[in-house]
C-alpha cells in the first residue's frame, strides 16, 4: 500500500502536493519523500523535536566552555548536563534551577519564545502565586494586543492589570 | 473490573457521540505531574519507583474515580493485555513497553486513565467522544485538584509544573483531538490543512500518537507548546478556532465529493464493503483503511447495510490484541489475518 517518492523512487512518499498547472489550471498530483520535497523547495515547517533543538543548541555553544557545561552536575540527583543533552530528560525537579541559564534559551525555543508559566498554580502556594501567574498572562496578552494594534483590548487588559496590582500588592 | 471485561465493550472514544462527531472521533486532555520530593524516573531506583507508585495509588483512591476502578500493575500484566490497553487509548505505547514498577488506574467507563510512572510520575488523562474540550478541562482540573490536596507537586513560579522533559513544562497539558478526515484525503487537500496546523505550532500524528503513521484517514492534532499560555487559552484556541475550521473544511470536501464525484465516492464505499465482507485474509492497515471508507459512507447516509456502532466496534476488534483476546489465545500474523477476515464477514452480515 506504500507509495514511493516519484523523484528518488526510493523512500516513502509522505508529502503529497497538488499543483495547478497553467494555462488550463489542470491539477497535477505529486508524491514525494520529505528529502526530495525539501529539494523541490516545498518546506515542511515542523515542530523541532527536543533532541534536535538540543543538538543545535550545543553546536552553537561549542568552543565557549562547553566542556564545563557538559560536566555540570545536579547535587540532588547526580544527572550531568551531558546526560540531559543525550536523553532530553531531567533527573529531578531541581535540575531546572541547577541548569537554569543553560536551559532557558532551549525552553524558550521549544515553546515558541515563552519563558514564563501563566497557567494553573497549585492551591498550596496561596492566592498570591495564582495572581502572579495571572498578571504575567495579562501582561503577555497586553503586549500581543498592542502588537496587533487592538487598542480597545489593550485598554481593557491594562485596567485589569492595574486592578490586580493594587489589589494583590 | 478486569482487563478482560474491556473487550466486551467499545470504549468511550469510539462511541461516536458528542458535538461534531461526524468528523471529531474523540477529545483528550492529559496533564503531566511530578512529586517534588522524588527524583524523576530516569534517576529513580526501584525503591523510589515503588514509593511513588504506592503513594499515587493511594491519592488516586482518594479521588472520585469510583470503587470499581481498574488498577493495572504493568509488571503483572502480559504483553497482550498491555497491547489491548494501548489499542483502547488507555495507556501510551511507551508505558506498555517500559520496564519497572508502573501502572494505570482506569475508571469503569474508560473516560479517565491515570498512568503512574510513565515519563512523569503521574499522567492524568480524560477522554470523551466528539469535541468536548471545555467539559474535559473542568473534569481533569477537578481530578488534579483532588490529588494536589494530598501531595506536593513539583512546581516553580517561573516554569510552572516541572516535568521530566522540558517540552512539557509549564501547564503540562496536552490537548489532542482525533479527527476522521476521509473527505480531505480523497480531495487531496489534506496536506494543506496540516501545513496550516503545523504553522500554528500544532502537531499532527497518527492514530496512536507519537511516532505512529496516520492509518485509515485518522489524525490526531495536539498542542506542542505548554509554556506561556494558560490552559484555557490553549483549549479555546483549539476548541473554538482551529478544530471547528478543520471540521468545516472536511464537511465541505464531503459535500463537493457527493456533488461532483458521486460515482467515485460510492465506488470507494462499496469496494470497502466488498473487501471487508468477503476477504479471506486481511491485515490491520487494510482493514482500517476500508473501515474508514465504510464509516464515511455511513456518516454521509449513502450506505445503510451497516450501522455506525458496528463500524466503530470493528475498529477496535480488528486490531491485534483485541482479535487475539476474542479468539482466546495467541495467533501469529497469518492466523490473525484469517481470523480478522472471519470476524469481519460475520459482523458485516455476509452469509459465507
Amino acid at each position: 500500500m506504500e507509495i514511493l517518492c516519484q523523484l528518488c523512487n526510493n523512500s516513502r512518499a509522505t508529502v503529497h502536493v497538488t499543483d495547478i498547472v497553467p494555462p488550463n489550471g489542470e491539477k497535477r498530483e505529486r508524491h514525494l519523500c520529505e528529502a526530495c520535497a525539501e529539494q523541490e523547495g516545498i518546506t515542511m515547517k515542523q515542530h523541532e523535536p527536543i533532541n534536535t533543538i538540543l543538538a543545535k543548541f550545543v553546536q552553537h555553544k561549542v568552543g565557549g566552555g562547553m566542556q564545563e557545561v557538559a560536566n555540570l552536575t545536579c547535587p540532588h540527583c547526580g544527572v550531568t548536563f551531558r546526560e540531559f543533552r543525550s536523553q532530553g530528560l531531567f533527573g529531578c525537579p531541581h535540575d531546572y534551577e541547577v541548569f537554569d541559564q543553560h536551559i532557558t534559551p532551549l525552553i524558550e525555543r521549544a515553546h515558541g519564545g515563552a519563558t514564563r508559566h501563566t497557567g494553573k498554580v497549585p492551591r498550596r502556594l496561596g492566592v498570591r502565586a495564582g495572581q502572579q501567574a495571572e498578571l504575567a498572562n495579562l501582561k503577555r496578552r497586553l503586549n500581543e494586543a498592542v502588537d496587533k494594534e487592538d487598542y480597545e483590548a489593550a485598554a481593557r487588559l491594562r485596567d485589569h492589570i492595574k486592578a490586580l496590582e493594587t489589589d494583590g500588592g | 473490573m478486569e482487563v478482560d471485561d474491556l473487550t466486551r465493550r467499545t470504549g468511550e472514544w469510539l462511541r461516536g457521540e458528542g458535538p461534531s462527531s461526524e468528523v471529531v472521533i474523540s477529545s483528550r486532555i492529559r496533564l503531566a505531574r511530578n512529586l517534588s520530593a522524588h527524583p524523576f524516573l530516569s534517576k529513580a531506583d526501584d525503591a523510589e519507583r515503588q514509593a511513588v507508585y504506592r503513594l499515587l495509588n493511594k491519592c488516586i483512591a482518594g479521588t472520585d474515580l469510583g470503587d470499581d476502578a481498574l488498577l493495572v500493575n504493568m509488571e503483572d500484566t502480559d504483553e497482550l493485555d498491555r497491547q489491548l490497553l494501548v489499542e483502547r487509548h488507555l495507556i501510551s505505547k511507551q508505558h506498555a513497553e517500559n520496564r519497572g514498577c508502573r501502572g494505570v488506574v482506569i475508571s469503569p467507563d474508560e473516560t479517565r486513565a491515570l498512568m503512574i510512572n510513565e515519563e512523569d510520575h503521574l499522567r492524568i488523562q480524560c477522554l470523551r467522544s466528539g469535541l468536548q474540550l471545555d467539559s474535559l478541562w473542568e473534569e481533569i482540573n477537578g481530578i488534579d485538584d483532588l490529588i494536589e490536596k494530598q501531595v506536593e507537586y513539583a512546581f516553580d513560579e517561573r516554569f510552572g509544573y516541572l516535568t521530566a522533559c522540558p517540552t512539557n513544562v509549564g501547564t503540562g497539558i496536552r490537548v489532542s483531538v482525533m479527527l476522521h478526515l476521509p473527505g480531505l484525503k480523497l480531495s487531496g487537500e489534506i496536506e494543506r490543512v496540516f501545513r496550516a496546523a503545523r504553522d500554528t505550532r500544532l502537531a499532527v500524528r497518527g492514530l496512536y500518537g507519537e511516532g505512529t503513521d496516520a492509518i485509515g484517514d485518522f489524525f490526531q492534532i495536539s498542542n506542542q507548546t505548554t509554556l506561556g499560555r494558560s490552559e484555557s487559552e490553549i483549549i479555546s484556541e483549539f476548541g473554538s478556532d482551529i478544530i471547528p475550521r478543520i471540521v468545516q473544511y472536511e464537511q465541505t470536501a464531503r459535500e463537493v465529493l457527493a456533488r461532483e464525484r458521486p460515482y467515485q465516492l460510492d465506488d470507494k464505499i462499496w469496494r470497502a464493503y466488498g473487501t471487508l465482507a468477503h476477504a479471506r485474509t486481511v491485515g490491520t492497515d487494510e482493514t482500517l483503511y476500508m473501515l474508514s471508507h465504510l464509516r464515511l459512507g455511513v456518516q454521509m447516509n449513502r450506505f445503510k447495510l451497516v450501522d455506525l456502532q458496528t463500524v466503530n466496534e470493528l475498529f477496535l476488534l480488528a486490531q491485534r490484541a483485541h482479535l487475539q483476546k476474542i479468539n482466546g489465545g495467541a495467533l501469529d500474523a497469518d492466523q490473525r489475518s484469517i481470523a480478522r477476515a472471519e470476524l469481519l464477514r460475520k459482523r458485516l452480515g455476509a452469509s459465507t
